[in-house]
């Protein structure tokens, strides 16, 4: 004790000085006048929405993605204060002094700022040169369609973080392997990884990718950790469940979790409940919460409910009768039953009542004590209003000819007898003496006569049918489609004798006890089946394009334009550094199929290490730049440019990378002959700087030239923005734009 | 890896007590170069030693350096498998196996005598073979072409109609083009027997797979129509078998037998694509089993560059340049027999329809130059694309303004018809014939008046009524007066300003001067009101898409001299190109709708639900394609027990443990020759999955063939691996019956569901008097 007195306490603190410099530029390049400018550009009028609804709680269902982007976004409101009072509904619509822009494109750019040390790192994990990692991290700096991307309110500055941070951690862990497994650091880095790939798959489904290429790469480590025989078959499967572990269940599980908060923050009903199911709306604050709590949970003989289709497309709607009746002959010349219509009806109305009704007797009330009605049990269902019972017949339906026609029946007092017999079957039972519940119960209705289904055919109805859509019975249940399945939404037990008190009890509101809460793995499983099924229409854009433009840069997209002064955003690249990138993975196949070939036939161009250093670095970049690009080619959704950076930045980490290795191995020895005798040269400042003068050269010119497409350029004639020398704002008739 | 270790220990039997004795054919030694081959011999020798001499005889009939020995080569073991294999060697079993496989397939034919299924489409493509009538289809036309020559040399004279399903042939000779098909579809039993005798050296793995194949009701039914699965099946199993065979001449190359496999298999992948582009996959699959082959070869040192180049070069010709010749050759024949003008038209560009004898642009003659008074018809260069239309009907209430409708339309009509006119001039003047005729010029702000209803083709910022963001388009104006949102100018692609406009040739853009959309054609269906014909818009966005592109077609203009036009005939090159873009457009095309219950990939392996072939009431014929559920289920319990087993061995392999000899082998055949046809399964099944379009239950097929013969192969190997594992005659006895017991559980329960495929009459099977009550097993099975 008291060894201070005698020695020194020394602090050793390594600092990288290029690390910090990289940092330091990386956050001024990107956070520089973010709050500029104060107007809805481009998807932020996409992304903003979302954020609005977290401010307010209210749920909503997004089709691109899973929530964790939109909620890292929504965090960013969240400490500027917002309170969500915003209409996101024109790009270029000035932002009210509410709206706390600047944090809310804050985390978007530090992620991007980040990014810049992140390749830095990872360069140097992968024993290249600090040279080469230096000028990886310039190029990523001095990108313009990154610095773009991560000055707005958009997700792929996030995306491209968590990427780089999962490949970071990777590499780091593989570092550790060989001398220290299963210590701090190594279940630290291991961790990270599986935690920042699910953070990038939470960010956008492309993430995915780059976690399918990890696993893949961990997978043929493990493989050869497999085939180590130094090591006891129990430490290998300790290596193997660790890894399983971190790269498959905590993932998962980061997964789950996202969604969990999702559910839990955003409990109120909005505008996007009508796609769910009705027992997911149940379980939302107000909207049909508000019109099921406490109703009776078990439809009985006399119950009055309304029935939903399942499926909810192509819109949801409620089965639903009226007065009117099928046309006697369609347009087609087809002849109908002339019966009342059956349709399904996007609305609420008073006509989507019926009443189950048992057809042993006479009475439409709730006998005391309730009879409830069971899976496999015989049900007749009249509607309220107009009390007939609904029907199908050996007629073909208006607009399936091979389907029967679901109607309600009318006695003509012809040789047409009344069918309305229906097999009542649960599809989500537990067992065969289920009882039918309102709400959480799907229910198939089988015509006992003909065994013709109730199903919705997703067609409207012509104007005689008053565009409602049409019900059909299908004869051939082709098995399960959520088409034929029902489910009780309103319910309520019936008192009345008559009709005319009936007509006014099925006016009132409804009202009793009991209420349901889905769990969160049920809704889990909804949320995640609606996001991956809902298709928004193909819609052309103007600025949409094919995975082809990307690569030669034929395309960009004018993000924003301000109408007076002419100031505008576009994402577009850097030019060099998109020749160069393509030019380095054109030179880097190349190459690899040279030496593999080689190698084949037993000639050895490069050292052992050098080859295997050279496979890793590409695997990882070309690699990443083809799982997050070629995938493109088989969508069929939308594509615009800025789906192609994250394949970009690979591709740009791969630019040093060739370059050192051109200069180590190929352009120091012109004259040698290949063979196993070639030295991996140590570092010599002549021939890495190589590696780092043409991406300085891309970045002066690229950054002169396109500076005006990153940083906007505010030529307003109140002259109140920063000084500039201006050449974009050539818009005829403008004020020349000069320093102030 | 606990299993396996406790496994591998068990001590081995010494090499004298052995049940599998590894002395017999391959171990001769010198008698190949490459050591793998003799590896796989060894094995076929190893256990069904009893029947190794005559086998080998068998196979090696064909190889010049057959050691003498080996046929006279005594077995030395009681023949426990006597019934099965002993004395007949290879061939007879493949003859039992082709005669069992053809009688199965041509076992009631004719029945049920009306159209089943699909036949209504490839019998009436067959009939338009032999009409010679174009028409078009989504797959290529090798398949069509072989049914329609089948029909022609059995005497059908292509007179039926085929209709709809159900309709009766009656005195139609319908029995040539089903057995042609059902002839191919037996010929899948023998080449799959073939296969896995090749693959796996061991007579009871190739009859095991051979019987699932035979007794599968689900190939029977799919072999005994007119379809072009057999004939897509034959192509692609002879694909693989000559792949296999060429494999092992890999002794000798360039051997006569090398090139025959060689070619063969180059010659199959043909016949494949040329039938449906599935054949793609087996393509795939060629492909990669040839990229390994090079690989292996550029590695063994002891070759030179010079032999490598000979084989790279032998492979790229007859596995590249054979196929690619006689695809192309297929196509030329195709267009050569169709020569009539038929059905199919329509989806053709107007220079594709001028080679059809009997379309109004054969052989046609008109003025080349338009000019104003003409009287023409545009046709939207989009694939498919069709007439710029319009007729007396309003766009409904809500859709638009309500204006006269204006579409496009695929079939020739009056109503196609458009009057060119000068902007700002009536039509009197170009009448006259006094008047000089004035040619239309690229960059003319002209207008187009509908000739039957003298309305002018008109635009406005209306929204279209399918793509939203696009305008409406619509007939507007009463005898030609319209307003200023009438004009359009005229452009040709690729032309300078003031140069005339061609018929047929020039490709014409239409930019509508008031808001500086372009007239285009959307590919969507319009609904009930707009008689289901296509959409027209007008776009604003100036994208170069042939969507947006129109030419003339028909001209009638008195006042010019006609020209024939016999030099726009498209060159062959041009047609073929354009009938792939039509038939890739038509495969895309083939989306399910909303709210149709589609059949998917998962259902397929689990047998989930099959297709009525024939057949809905109790009182008709039903015919229902389904596999055979014990069998199918053996298939799918076969594919997790082959990736477990070959995860086991390749494990034990890289820990290095130590394996005995007769165990080394059983994992070479499992991972080697099992892992081909494993990839052959994962291909044929897994791009389903990506797939858009509408799928049935019939694609899984090609993959079932695979699996059938994985499962022959992998049990085989078990039961080789138990009875390794046991004493000499315990092993014996366990492995004959284990083979015996799966065979005779194959044909009980074929005998259980032979009716879905001959025929089924009466009750469904949900009424117990049905002969089928209680073997619907799922719900899902509509029999």
């Amino acid at each position: 004790m008291l060894g201070f007195l005698k020695q020194p306490v020394v602090v050793t603190a390594e600092i990288n000085v290029n690390l910090v410099a990289l940092t330091v530029m990386g956050l001024v390049n990107r956070l520089w006048a973010l709050s500029y400018p104060r107007a809805v550009v481009f998807d932020e009028v996409y992304y903003g929405q979302f954020v609005s609804l977290y401010m307010k709680r209210i749920f909503f269902v997004d089709d691109s993605g899973p929530p964790f982007g939109h909620m890292l976004l929504a965090f960013g409101g969240y400490l500027g204060g917002f309170d969500g009072n915003f209409l996101w509904n024109r790009i270029g619509a000035e932002y009210n002094m509410n709206v706390p822009i600047w944090s809310l494109r804050l985390l978007p750019a530090l992620t991007g700022a980040l990014c810049v040390p992140l390749a830095y790192q990872i360069l140097v994990e992968l024993h290249f040169s600090h040279c080469a990692a230096l000028g990886a991290a310039l190029l990523i700096l001095f990108e313009n369609s990154l610095i773009t991307q991560s000055r707005l309110m958009l997700l792929e500055s996030v995306l491209i973080f968590f990427i780089l941070l999962a490949i970071l951690s990777y590499l780091k862990f593989y570092n550790l392997q060989k001398c220290s497994p299963f210590t701090a650091g190594w279940w630290f880095w291991l961790l990270l990884t599986g935690v920042a790939c699910s953070c990038a798959v939470g960010v956008k489904y492309m993430g995915l990718f780059t976690y399918m290429l990890l696993l893949a790469i961990a997978g043929v480590h493990s493989w050869h950790l497999i085939g180590d025989q130094t090591l006891s078959n129990v430490s290998v499967l300790c290596h193997l469940l660790a890894r399983g572990l971190a790269l498959v269940v905590v993932p998962v599980a980061m997964y789950l979790s996202f969604f969990y908060v999702h559910l839990t923050l955003l409990y109120r009903s909005g505008p996007h409940d009508q796609i769910m199911t009705s027992a997911f709306q149940a379980s939302l604050e107000g909207g049909l919460a508000r019109i099921t709590q406490g109703q009776p949970l078990e439809v009985a003989y006399g119950s009055q409910i309304t029935l939903r289709n399942v499926l909810g497309k192509p819109m949801p709607c409620w089965l639903h009768s009226h007065k009117s009746t099928y046309p006697i002959r369609y347009e087609n010349g087809r002849g109908s039953s002339h019966q009342q219509q059956v349709t399904c009806y996007p609305f609420k109305d008073v006509n989507n009542w019926w009443i189950v009704k048992d057809p042993g007797r006479q009475q439409l009330v709730v006998s005391n004590p309730p009879r409830p009605v069971r899976h496999g049990h015989i049900v007749q269902l009249v509607h309220g209003i107009t009390t007939r019972y609904l029907n199908t017949h050996d007629v073909a339906a208006p607009l399936s000819p091979h389907s029967q026609e679901i109607s309600c029946y009318i006695d003509y007092n012809i040789s047409m007898p009344a069918q309305n017999l229906w097999r009542v079957e649960i599809v989500n039972r537990e067992s065969d003496t289920d009882v039918w519940k309102t709400i959480l119960s799907e229910v198939r209705f089988v015509h006992v006569n003909t065994s013709a289904v109730l199903k919705l055919s997703g067609a409207s109805l012509p104007e005689w049918g008053y565009r409602q859509l049409e019900i059909i019975g299908e004869k051939l249940s082709k098995g399960y489609h959520q088409s034929i399945l029902w489910n009780v939404e309103e319910h309520r037990y019936g008192k009345s004798q008559e009709q005319k008190e009936r007509e006014v009890e099925l006016h009132s509101p409804t009202q009793a006890d009991i209420s349901k809460n889905l769990s969160f793995v049920a809704r889990f499983t909804e949320l995640q089946w609606k996001i991956l099924t809902l298709k928004n229409e193909d819609t052309e854009h103007k600025y949409s394009s094919s995975p082809l433009d990307w690569i030669t840069m034929d395309t960009n997209i004018a993000y924003w334009f301000h109408p007076l002064s002419g100031a505008q955003i576009h994402l577009i690249g850097n030019v060099l550094t998109w020749a160069s990138a393509n030019v380095a993975t054109l030179v880097y196949v190349c190459l690899f199929l040279w030496y593999l070939l080689r190698r084949r036939r037993k000639i050895c161009d490069i050292p052992e290490d050098a080859w295997r250093l050279w496979v890793s670095a590409g695997g990882l970049c070309v690699g990443g730049w083809a799982v997050n690009y070629l995938p493109f080619f088989m969508m069929e959704k939308t594509l615009f440019l800025y789906h192609y950076l994250p394949a970009l930045t690979f591709q740009i980490l791969l630019i040093p990378v060739v370059l050192q290795h051109l200069t180590d191995h190929l352009c120091r020895y012109p004259g040698k002959p290949t063979g196993c005798s070639a030295v991996l040269i140590s570092g010599d400042e002549g021939s890495e700087m190589m590696g780092f003068i043409v991406p300085a050269a891309a970045l002066t010119s690229g950054t002169l030239h396109y500076v005006p497409s990153v940083v906007t350029l505010p030529c307003l004639p109140e002259g109140h923005g920063e000084n500039y020398s201006v050449n974009a704002c050539t818009a005829p008739g403008k004020v020349n734009c000069s320093p102030v | 890896m606990p299993c396996e270790g406790t496994r591998l220990r068990f001590p081995p039997c010494p090499t004298a007590r052995t049940p599998f004795p590894l002395v017999p054919c391959a171990v001769v030694p010198g008698r190949r170069r490459l050591p793998r081959v003799g590896a796989r011999m060894t094995l076929a020798a190893g256990c069904c030693q009893a029947e190794s001499g005559p086998r080998c005889g068998g196979l090696r009939q064909r190889r010049p350096r057959r050691p003498a020995s080996e046929p006279s080569r005594p077995s030395p073991l009681p023949r426990a498998w006597a019934p099965l294999e002993a004395p007949v060697g290879v061939w007879a079993p493949l003859a039992f196996v082709t005669l069992l496989s053809f009688a199965s397939r041509f076992y009631r034919l004719s029945e049920p005598p009306h159209v089943c299924w699909d036949e209504t489409h490839f019998g009436k493509m067959g009939s338009y073979y032999i009409n010679r009538t174009f028409f078009f289809d989504v797959h290529p036309p090798l398949g069509k072409m072989l049914i329609g020559l089948a029909g022609y040399l059995s005497g059908y004279n292509g007179t039926f109609p085929f209709q709809k399903p159900g309709d009766r042939y009656e005195h139609h000779n319908y029995i040539g083009m089903r057995g042609f098909c059902a002839f191919l579809g037996s010929c899948l039993v023998p080449f799959a027997y073939l296969t896995v005798l090749e693959l796996s050296k061991s007579l009871s793995a190739a009859l095991l797979a051979a019987s699932i194949l035979i007794f599968d009701t689900g190939c029977i039914t799919l072999s005994q129509y007119i379809l072009l699965d057999p004939i897509l099946m034959f192509f692609l199993m002879g694909a693989v078998l000559s792949m296999v065979k060429y494999n092992s001449c890999a002794d000798r190359p360039f051997s006569a037998s090398w090139w025959f496999w060689l070619s063969l298999t180059g010659i199959n992948l043909a016949g494949a694509i040329g039938v449906k582009f599935v054949g793609l996959f087996v393509v795939l699959l060629v492909g990669l089993n040839t990229v390994y082959d090079l690989w292996e070869l550029l590695g063994d040192i002891s070759l030179s560059l010079v032999t490598l180049g000979k084989h790279l070069l032998a492979r790229v010709f007859c596995l590249i340049l054979l196929p690619l010749a006689l695809y192309t050759a297929q196509f030329a024949v195709h267009f050569a027999v169709l020569n009539k003008s038929g059905p199919g038209d329509g989806f053709f560009s107007s220079a594709f329809q001028s080679r059809l004898i009997g379309n109004n642009l054969h052989n046609v003659s008109v003025p080349e130059h338009l000019a104003y008074g003409s009287v023409i018809t545009m046709k939207n260069l989009r694939m498919a694309g069709g007439y710029l239309h319009s007729h007396w009907h309003l766009y409904p209430e809500g859709v638009g303004a309500r204006q006269q409708q204006v579409t496009a339309y695929l079939h020739k009509d009056l109503n196609n018809l458009w009057v060119i006119k000068k902007h700002d001039s009536n039509t009197a003047d170009h009448l006259d014939p006094s008047c000089s005729v004035e040619f239309v010029r690229h960059g003319d702000v002209i207008r187009l008046e509908h000739k039957e209803t003298s309305r002018n083709l008109h635009s406005h910022q209306h929204e279209a009524p399918m793509t939203r963001k696009h305008l409406q388009v619509t007939g507007y104006g009463i005898n030609g007066t319209g307003d200023a949102n009438d004009f359009w100018r005229i452009e040709v692609v690729g032309r300078k300003a003031g140069k005339r406009i061609k018929v047929l040739r020039s490709q014409i853009r239409l930019t509508h001067l008031a808001t500086g959309c372009i007239l285009g054609s959307s590919g969507k269906t319009l609904p009930k009101w707009g008689w289901e014909q296509v959409e027209v818009t007008c776009t604003p966005y100036v994208k170069e898409t042939p969507n947006a592109l129109w030419n003339v077609e028909d001209h009638i203009n008195p006042k010019l001299p006609n020209i024939s036009l016999d030099v726009l005939k498209p060159s062959f090159p041009e047609i073929l190109l354009e009938s792939h873009m039509v038939m890739i457009r038509g495969n895309s095309g083939l989306k399910p709708k909303e709210n149709e219950v589609t059949s998917k990939p998962w259902h397929w392996p689990v047998n989930y639900q099959g297709l009525r072939f024939s057949g809905v009431n109790e009182t008709d014929y039903r015919v229902y394609l389904l596999g055979n559920p014990v069998v199918w289920w053996l298939n799918l319990v076969t594919i997790g027990l082959y990736l477990l087993m070959a995860t086991c061995a390749i494990v034990a392999m890289k820990r290095g443990v130590q394996l005995t000899a007769e165990f080394k082998e059983l994992s070479e055949v499992l991972l080697h020759s099992g892992g081909k046809i494993m990839l052959g399964w994962l291909l044929h099944y897994l791009p389903f999955f990506m797939m858009g379009r509408v799928l049935y239950f019939h694609h899984y097929f090609p993959a079932m063939l695979f699996s059938s013969m994985l499962t022959g192969i992998t049990w085989d190997t078990l039961l080789k691996f138990c009875a390794g594992r046991l004493s000499c005659s315990m092993g014996r006895r366990v492995y004959t019956y284990g083979t015996l017991a799966l065979m005779l559980l194959i044909v009980y329960s074929f005998y259980l569901f032979h009716p879905l495929s001959y025929g089924m009459v009466g009750p469904m099977a949900s009424d117990p008097n049905s002969p089928m009550a209680g073997l619907r097993w799922l719900e899902s099975w509509e029999f």
